[in-house]
């Protein structure tokens, strides 16, 4: 396959073009996706070429738009709503919990509901308390939805094209700090399987299993136990549900041992789920207690030195990673 | 320098008097406009009566929603039926009226009180009392409850029980129509109580924006549950919240068949043919509490009496027989209906709960 750079923000606009191109019923919404480019630029060059019926600009107006793309997706069309960030999603939450996460199931399959709920999300240089969180746990927590975060562009593009063919409400979760970052991206289409997480580095000491913006945090640190003589495995679970857990099982087997690593606060998050059902169900492989490294349990602070102490980074996971073997 | 810095203020005050005028016209024009549009429309409609053979099967229609949740709440007391019971009787003329000027095509989406507008849509009996039994034979699969009938083949958009939150959805249901171009339009059913959140104004203001083929038809029973509207709104014309969009607007009575058809047909017209969105808000009164919970204790008998004086059934019947419908024609829908509703129950009870085994299908596809 011939490779080519691409930036995440780059990678995701071509999942929508080629998904738009694939198929007429698939649409873009939100704020400032047409004219503007997208907040983000996610979007650019979109509107020239789909037009403005198929790359519709909205007013503020969260709940109503994701509304929209939930009574078009029932009538057979196939939205991609953008938030302009996940921060805003919970003007709309209403919508994606009590509307899309439910159809399906109270009209005993009479429905589907194919359309993807979509924009940034984790915390961001200086944003404060308001534009900087994480809001995976809070779709994880809901049974109806699949959730997916990728953590570089190749992910990004395969993810968000199947997340746009899937007949079920997909919340993809960009990260809004890591949409400048290159990767490779083949040339030619595919796909990837949403519910299968990825093995991002190979190690058989321990696993650290990690999601979006912890991958890179989580990869660094696998370089740094290396030089320490242990090899760590990284999971990219990727899509959190539902979740993989043959392969993350199957990674903890083999290594005996589960450090996750996230950016969001710690309780009911989707770290401390894993934890607790790893515990349970793999307890006779563990070697060690499972860990959690969490960002820290406050608001997001503006100031740049407190900001800096409230994300996980390598030098913690490689202490934490240490203390487990 | 005084003098100068005088006319300059005088100038700077001028200039915001000149700013207020404008904006106190721009104001009236924006009101005017859609008043405008809303009476030269009207005018130029020539009214459609329905014909008597309509009529008479609409009564029966009414007749079934009436009697079908009668017998409802008898096996809610029998605590056949569970969960929460919202009953519709005594706004009858509303769904039938406005379902009755839409076509086969057109969707409807409902709040929680639903049970006759998915019987007005071509929901049956059978199977919206076996939802309500909670039995696989249910409309829902017995998923759904009261709350969430569901018929997508009938084109019945559900039952949605967040107050205000099907409102986009409805408008979701009409941009696909204007992006398929296919004819259809959304009706969406809502009470007064949701004209006041959040969702009903991004709807609306959506609908509005894009000319989307909807019609928002506000059943304005009075109470949003207990609280009655002078409690909930600063106005008791609930159709001027169509004025902020703008969009066409109708006020209506919602105890008269007739007239409740009409001014639906008027705006699924416009829907139709304009791809414009129209609110109505009709006048109608709930006999029942809010749910079967509810024994309604904020209202006064007399005021319910005085309802049940423009019963919208009685209303109907009256002006039939003034038509020359014999009693016999009308005893014969209501034994029909009747036998149904005994069906329709018999049906709930023999038809199966869902198996246990299916409690995770439906979740994902």
């Amino acid at each position: 396959m011939s490779m080519r750079q691409l930036s995440i923000r780059e990678a995701l606009n071509e999942a929508l073009a080629e998904e738009m191109e694939r198929d007429e019923n698939v649409f873009l919404m939100g704020e400032e996706v047409g004219h503007y480019d997208g907040a983000y630029k996610v979007s650019r060059g979109l509107l020239d070429k789909f037009g403005e019926q198929r790359v519709v600009d909205t007013p503020i107006a969260e709940n109503g738009f994701a509304g929209v793309g939930i009574g078009a997706a029932m009538v057979g069309l196939r939205p991609v709503i953008e938030f302009m960030t996940f921060n805003f999603s919970l003007i709309g939450i209403d919508q994606v919990i009590n509307t899309a996460a439910k159809l399906r199931y109270m009209s005993a399959g009479q429905f589907k509901l194919p359309m993807v709920f979509r924009g940034p999300g984790g915390s961001v240089m200086q944003l404060g308390a308001q534009h900087s969180q994480c809001f995976e746990s809070f779709y994880a927590h809901c049974p109806g939805l699949l959730v997916v975060l990728p953590s570089n562009s190749y992910d990004a593009k395969g993810l968000l094209k199947s997340a746009i063919r899937d007949n079920n409400p997909v919340v993809f979760i960009e990260s809004e700090a890591m949409y400048g970052v290159r990767g490779d991206v083949p040339e030619e289409t595919y796909t990837l399987e949403l519910g299968k997480a990825d093995i991002k580095r190979e190690g058989a000491d321990i696993t650290i299993a990690c999601w979006s913006k912890a991958v890179p945090w989580c990869l660094e640190a696998a370089e740094g136990l290396s030089e320490l003589g242990v090899n760590a495995e990284v999971v990219d679970l990727m899509t959190i549900r539902p979740l993989d857990e043959e392969t993350l099982h199957q990674s903890v087997k083999k290594t005996n041992r589960l450090l996750v690593v996230q950016e969001s606060w710690p309780l009911a998050s989707v770290g401390h789920w894993l934890a607790a059902t790893v515990s349970e169900s793999l307890f006779d492989f563990l070697d060690a207690p499972v860990k959690v490294i969490s960002g820290q349990d406050y608001p997001y602070p503006y100031a740049k030195n407190l900001e800096a102490l409230m994300r996980p980074d390598a030098r913690k996971i490689v202490e934490v990673a240490r203390s487990m073997l | 320098m005084a003098i100068s810095g005088h006319l300059k203020r005088a100038k700077e005050k001028n200039r915001r008097n000149a700013y207020v005028l404008a904006c106190h016209l721009g104001l009236f024009f924006n009101i005017l406009r859609p008043e405008l549009i809303r009476f030269l429309l009207y005018v130029g409609e020539t009214s459609v009566s329905l014909s008597l053979e309509k009529s008479l099967e609409l009564y029966e229609q009414m007749y079934l929603m009436r009697r079908f949740e009668e017998s409802a709440a008898q096996s809610y007391t029998e605590r056949k039926i569970g969960g929460f019971l919202h009953l519709y009787i005594g706004q009858e003329a509303v769904a039938t009226g406005v379902i009755a000027a839409t076509e086969e095509k057109d969707y409807v989406v409902t709040s929680y009180r639903d049970h006759a507008h998915y019987l007005a849509k071509g929901g049956t009996a059978r199977e919206g009392m076996a939802e309500l039994f909670g039995k696989e034979g249910g409309c829902s699969g017995g998923r759904g409850g009261s709350m969430h009938f569901f018929d997508a083949e009938k084109r019945f958009m559900g039952g949605w029980g967040i107050v205000g939150a099907h409102v986009p959805l409805a408008a979701g249901i009409g941009f696909a129509a204007k992006y398929k171009n296919d004819g259809t339009v959304a009706v969406c059913f809502l009470g007064e109580g949701a004209v006041s959140i959040g969702p009903f104004h991004e709807g609306m203001c959506l609908a509005a924006l894009w000319k989307l083929p909807v019609v928002f038809v506000v059943e304005n029973n009075r109470y949003a549950m207990g609280t009655p509207i002078h409690r909930t709104m600063s106005t008791e014309d609930v159709s001027t919240r169509a004025l902020a969009y703008p969009m066409a607007r109708a006020t209506v009575d919602g105890c008269d068949l007739d007239e409740s058809y009409e001014q639906a047909r008027i705006a699924v017209k416009r829907a139709r043919e304009q791809s414009l969105p129209t609110l109505l808000e009709y006048k109608t009164y709930r006999y029942r509490g809010h749910s079967m919970a509810d024994p309604a204790k904020y209202r006064t008998k007399d005021e319910l009496e005085e309802w049940k004086r423009r019963d919208p059934l009685n209303l109907l019947k009256t002006k039939l027989t003034a038509k020359g419908v014999e009693e016999s024609v009308f005893k014969q829908i209501e034994d029909k209906v009747e036998a149904e509703v005994v069906d329709c129950k018999e049906f709930a009870e023999q038809s199966p709960e869902p198996a246990a085994e299916t409690l995770a299908d439906f979740v994902y596809i």
